[in-house]
């Protein structure tokens, strides 16, 4: 199978991933649509090592897995954080942080 | 030039500073305690500086006329490669004479101020700023540099700036103040310009290297030297155009007012250029100007003080006229420095009797200046009448009062240059006849016109007793310097003496002189003494209401400098605030307008942030992809 259709997949999966972010409230969504960016870099580093034939890609892969795991327990813990404060998982109800 | 050691008397040089010195020091370090014996410690340093100058005097009459010149290194003060100065003093026989007029006249004012300023709260402080003139003063007279001769220049400043202010509640006497010393300073800035080019020209300030290579310099230099020198003697001794100040002076003490605005401090200027005379003697044009300002000064001196009818000020018109009188021998070359200091010496002592006598008759009349409060004061004040007739016979020239000879020699100097400079003299003499008759008139003799509640009295001994030791003074001093101490060949060795040939015997100048002094006498005795005396000032011809307003002296100083100053402090006032401070304030203005508006994109909505972050990426790779392609 062609590694390039690979990349097409993950740069929709990333498209998916961005949009969501940018138009969802939910900070949930917004959290999914994150880790869906983050793996769809995920795949494009695996395509690319493919592609390569080396194990560059794949190594970073690993990186960004560990990475996103570490950000999962920091970014739930604030989202549950807010929520009690709050009563809400808007991500535009706590805007205190401006001019 | 070696110096020859000297033993005994003579090499206390530096004690006849150190003396008024340590006493302005104590009186004006150790506070209010020190009112009760601080004015008689004053007394006694300066008395002390005297005798030590009258030992020095017999000392120095022992030695052979070319020894007499005496200097005395205290230590080395500035040395930077070849250029060296020390503190030393030079005495010789014209600082000797200097030294005598400022300790002995000074010790006289001292202990008359012991009356004069018995009531008053901070007399310690008085005397020590008196105590600090004198020091000053010798100093000044003693350098054996110009660096040296320019610090005394410059404490003698400050002592008259803190005792024309020693009334410091009074407005007009801190204004009065603070007018002299500014003024001063424009005459201090000749001299200090005249020390630099003295270091450029003769690598040394010394007199004796100055003076010893003088004649190698061109004659520019010596010129703009003499010019120099010439604008601090004009601030110094209250010259033409400098003049303002010293009427407003008058505001300090009297004592203040004869010991140094009659008697020795505005001499300085005339000591200046008799010291410098081989400058002035090879530079003609600074001779000229010397004469030239010297002739404005006596008779501006001289009609402002025919027109005054403060009792002070009129004094102080005189003194700018004599010490015109001065400026005018010493600019006639060698044939006048010797009646210059003549001429100083005399009239230090006769106008210091006259002020000290100006002063008694305000101590007795609740501190009236006005002349025409007064009147009939001669029975009430004898002593101070009989000491003031001889400083008034003194200053007109009678003989064979001091001033007479003094006077005398200068008129006669000056037909020696030419007719012209001599008819001024005598006919400014006639004019000094006159004024001081209408002081004396108007004072002592005519009808009673004391204010209801005035009571006058004679003045305590203490007061009186100068004034009688000054009055013999007046008298005597003028024939015991000419006969006796034969001031010109005492002199001669340092300022030179030449006599020319007059068209007329020596006599007819004299009888001259006295003939012309006599009418202005008799003017003035008939207009204030035979008349009555109008208690309100009539409103005179213009050049009486010119005079009554120093000639129009601050107009023209308002006009000329503070006019011009004070409009362009507005226009760099104007400058500043709106071009600089807008320039400054604008840029700042348009950044924080700037940054107002920018700081709205921090909206506090996430998304609104990723949103940015996304563009930003999009940009940066479409950027990276257009420079690729």
């Amino acid at each position: 199978m062609n590694p390039s259709n690979y990349i097409i997949l993950a740069s929709l999966l990333f498209t998916i991933g961005a949009v969501g972010v940018l138009v969802r409230r939910n900070a949930i969504i917004v959290f999914m649509s994150v880790e869906l960016m983050l793996n769809a870099a995920n795949l494009a580093f695996v395509a690319f090592a493919r592609m390569n034939g080396n194990l560059d890609g794949q190594t970073v892969a690993f990186f960004v897995m560990v990475v996103a795991a570490a950000e999962v327990v920091v970014g739930l813990a604030i989202i549950v954080t807010v929520f009690r404060t709050r009563q809400s998982a808007s991500i535009d109800e706590p805007n205190l942080l401006k001019y | 030039m070696t110096v020859m050691p000297v033993e005994g008397v003579l090499s206390l040089i530096w004690l006849l500073i150190a003396l008024p010195l340590a006493g302005a020091v104590i009186l004006l370090f150790t506070g209010r305690q020190s009112n009760k014996w601080g004015p008689y410690l004053g007394v006694l340093t300066v008395v002390s500086s005297a005798v030590l100058g009258i030992l020095m005097l017999i000392a120095m009459l022992d030695l052979p006329v070319e020894d007499r010149t005496i200097t005395q290194v205290a230590y080395q003060w500035v040395f930077a490669g070849q250029f060296t100065v020390d503190v030393a003093f030079q005495l010789d026989q014209l600082s000797l004479v200097f030294v005598l007029l400022i300790t002995i006249v000074g010790s006289l004012i001292h202990i008359y101020s012991l009356g004069y300023m018995a009531h008053d709260p901070d007399k310690r402080k008085f005397f020590g700023y008196l105590n600090l003139f004198v020091a000053a003063m010798l100093l000044l007279v003693l350098a054996n540099n110009y660096l040296l001769l320019y610090v005394g220049w410059e404490g003698v400043g400050l002592a008259s700036y803190l005792l024309i202010g020693f009334y410091q509640a009074k407005k007009s006497a801190a204004a009065a103040a603070k007018k002299a010393f500014i003024i001063n300073r424009v005459g201090d800035v000749g001299l200090s310009l005249a020390i630099m080019l003295m270091f450029v020209t003769f690598g040394s300030v010394t007199f004796s290297d100055v003076f010893g290579s003088a004649t190698n310099a061109s004659e520019g230099t010596l010129t703009a030297l003499g010019l120099l020198l010439l604008l601090a003697a004009a601030g110094k001794s209250a010259q033409f155009p400098l003049q303002a100040w010293l009427l407003d002076a008058m505001e300090g003490p009297t004592p203040v007012s004869a010991l140094i605005h009659a008697a020795t401090m505005v001499t300085a200027g005339v000591y200046l250029i008799a010291r410098s005379n081989v400058i002035y003697n090879n530079a003609e044009i600074a001779a000229t100007a010397v004469i030239v300002v010297a002739l404005i000064t006596i008779y501006m001196g001289a009609v402002i003080a025919s027109a005054k009818d403060d009792i002070k000020k009129s004094l102080a018109g005189s003194t700018m006229s004599q010490i015109g009188y001065m400026m005018l021998a010493v600019g006639l070359g060698p044939i006048g420095y010797v009646f210059a200091i003549f001429h100083l010496l005399t009239h230090g002592v006769f106008k210091a009797g006259l002020f000290l006598g100006a002063g008694s008759v305000m101590h007795g009349m609740n501190d009236e200046v006005n002349m025409r409060r007064y009147g009939a004061l001669r029975t009430v004040m004898v002593i101070t009448f009989i000491t003031f007739m001889a400083g008034y016979l003194a200053i007109i020239g009678i003989p064979p009062f001091s001033g007479f000879w003094s006077k005398d020699e200068i008129v006669h100097a000056a037909f020696e240059r030419n007719v012209f400079i001599g008819t001024a003299t005598v006919l400014a003499a006639g004019i000094t006849g006159f004024y001081m008759t209408r002081m004396v008139a108007m004072t002592f003799f005519g009808k009673k016109r004391w204010e209801p509640d005035v009571h006058p009295h004679e003045s305590p001994k203490i007061m009186t007793i100068p004034l009688i030791i000054l009055a013999i003074g007046s008298t005597l001093l003028g024939m015991a310097l000419l006969f006796w101490g034969n001031i010109e060949s005492w002199l001669e060795p340092v300022v030179g003496y030449e006599s020319q040939p007059t068209p007329l015997p020596t006599s007819a100048y004299i009888v001259i002189t006295l003939v012309v002094v006599i009418i202005g006498a008799i003017i003035g005795w008939i207009t204030y003494a035979r008349r009555e005396v109008p208690i309100v000032a009539p409103r005179g011809n213009w050049l009486t209401r010119a005079a009554r307003k120093d000639l129009y002296g601050d107009a023209v100083n308002h006009a000329i400098v503070v006019a011009p100053t004070n409009y362009a402090a507005r226009s760099l006032v104007w400058f500043d605030s709106r071009i600089v401070d807008g320039f400054v304030n604008g840029s700042a203005a348009v950044v924080g307008g700037l940054s107002g508006r920018l700081r709205r994109t921090q909206s506090g909505f996430i998304r609104s942030y990723a949103l940015s972050m996304v563009g930003g990426a999009v940009l940066v790779i479409v950027a990276l992809v257009l420079v690729r392609i």
